[in-house]
């Protein structure tokens, strides 16, 4: 055991490089996650059959097929028709495909719970359809899709163990190394599970922060944020005094 | 392109239709409101009015006709024999002379009060920010509601929300007001005070309103003219004085002895 902390101690600094490479791969991927699924979520919306058509069709595509299946081909057969990508650029782009197909059904159905009237108010106060979409109907769509986007980042992450099989020198990888090197199948993948634990966890903390920004915005805080938690001086804005210690009024949970 | 003297009227049906499906809601209406004046339709549930509100506000596509707006070509238009939809663009233009008070009033939650109001005359009429903000304390104050300004707008009451509503719609200078049972959803202690708001913009300014209202007292101070709608058809138009208290038609009879109990 004592040779086994040896090893560790020995590949930490290669832990940091390929720690890197994992969040490289998912942050990369959940940003293009989002981008398409933004725009395949709004396609899948609208009125014009050659916008929405498409739009299910990439969905259902990306969501039907295996994330290994769709590395493999990126990597392996682009190449064929003279299509090749570095393996981190392919891992980013299938990780995005895949999982911004999965949230494009979020963005839909976070849009679709925005009240009508929402819209209907925008109309009456002659906006573009852009300028709904961008001040009226996201903001408050995004506050109801962050729990849901944070299940799929952290499904996200783990989906990214398998670019190690496109030559990527990520935790995964990392986790084969230290086992080839201890020879300890027990103590190497162990440790590869804490590190994507910390990770995870990481990431969720982070969407927590997200979410709860996001409702305090709506007025549906119910807690205060780290800094006024840790801040001095109590919260003077009247937006925030009110909610804070009064039961918000539902959808605070 | 706007016409403003006193003959062309602010707004204008010429045989409008509207059908859900194969249920025919309005078919050929015909009717006009010069500019200025106060309508309230009445008429029992189903028969149309709110439907004529949300043709006015684009909120519904027409079925066949015209909506005219001070004479110019709202939503639909003919281009020789061929009825079409007037592009969203043109739309627009005529759109900013037409606001719209809900019954639910369906503030932005994502924003407080003063947002709520500035947002529309910043970013689609091109107000400077601080002109913005000026007209809308000097609205927020009509409606009674400074203290308020940077609340979120889920800590206001019904009440209070409607009468940001109503700040928030005039605040792009409307020349006409779309009013939708605007007090139907509020508590009965509360209605009064909202009421009282729209009595003063109905005394202060000459802004043409077209309102459905169950308000029967209220319908009867502030309109110049009541129209009773069945079935999609203007059964009997009359002043408010006429309308209520000497009404011609069976239909009006029946209605308003329902409604007002007597």
């Amino acid at each position: 055991m004592s040779d086994d902390i040896q090893d560790l101690v020995e590949r930490l600094p290669l832990l940091g490089d390929a720690v890197l490479v994992t969040l490289l791969m998912t942050v990369g991927g959940a940003l293009l996650a989002v981008v398409i699924a933004v725009l395949l979520g709004f396609g899948s919306r609208t009125q014009t059959l050659w916008v929405r058509g498409p739009s299910r069709v990439v969905v259902e595509f990306f969501r039907g097929t295996s994330l290994v299946v769709q590395l493999f081909w990126l990597f392996y057969v682009l190449p064929v028709f003279g299509f090749k990508m570095e393996a981190l650029a392919v891992a980013i782009v299938a990780l995005g495909l895949n999982y911004g197909a999965y949230a494009s059904e979020v963005v839909r159905g976070s849009i679709a719970s925005v009240p009508q009237g929402q819209w209907e108010a925008a109309t009456a106060l002659n906006m573009t359809w852009f300028h709904k979409v961008r001040r009226v109907i996201f903001p408050q769509a995004w506050a109801l899709m962050i729990p849901m986007l944070a299940n799929l980042l952290i499904q996200l992450l783990k989906g990214s163990a398998l670019a190690y099989y496109i030559t990527l020198q990520d935790v995964n990888f990392w986790t084969v190394e230290l086992r080839r090197a201890t020879a300890d199948t027990f103590f190497s993948y162990t440790a590869g599970l804490i590190v994507y634990f910390i990770i995870a966890y990481l990431l969720t903390w982070g969407m927590n922060i997200l979410e709860e920004r996001a409702k305090r915005r709506l007025g549906r805080g119910t807690r205060p944020t780290l800094r006024e938690t840790f801040g001095l001086k109590p919260a003077s804005n009247p937006r925030l005094a009110n909610t804070a210690g009064a039961p918000a009024g539902g959808g605070g949970a | 392109m706007t016409n403003t003297s006193g003959d062309v009227p602010a707004i204008e049906f010429r045989d409008v239709d509207k059908r859900f499906g194969d249920n025919v809601v309005l078919d050929g209406l015909n009717f006009s409101v010069p500019q200025g004046q106060r309508v309230t339709l009445i008429g029992p549930s189903g028969s149309g009015k709110t439907t004529i509100l949300r043709l006015l506000m684009t909120l519904e596509e027409l079925s066949g006709g015209l909506i005219l707006i001070d004479g110019d070509p709202y939503t639909h238009e003919y281009k020789g024999e061929k009825w079409v939809a007037v592009p969203e663009k043109r739309r627009r233009v005529v759109r900013n002379r037409v606001g719209m008070v809900f019954q639910q009033f369906n503030l932005f939650p994502n924003m407080t009060v003063l947002e709520n109001i500035i947002e529309s005359p910043v970013h689609v009429l091109g107000k400077s920010k601080a002109d913005a903000i000026a007209d809308a304390e000097r609205l927020l104050e009509k409606v009674g509601m400074s203290e308020k300004r940077d609340f979120n707008t889920n800590q206001l009451s019904g009440g209070q929300q409607q009468r940001v509503a109503i700040a928030r719609a005039l605040a792009m200078d409307p020349e006409i007001l779309l009013l939708d049972e605007v007090t139907s959803a509020l508590d009965p202690e509360i209605v009064a005070d909202v009421l009282d708001v729209l009595r003063e913009i109905a005394e202060t300014t000459d802004i043409t309103m077209l309102l459905v209202t169950h308000e029967m007292q209220f319908a009867r101070e502030v309109s110049d003219r009541v129209l009773m709608f069945d079935k999609g058809q203007i059964v009997e138009e009359a002043d408010p004085e006429t309308m209520f208290t000497n009404p011609t038609h069976d239909r009006t009879k029946e209605f308003l002895k329902a409604v007002l109990g007597g």
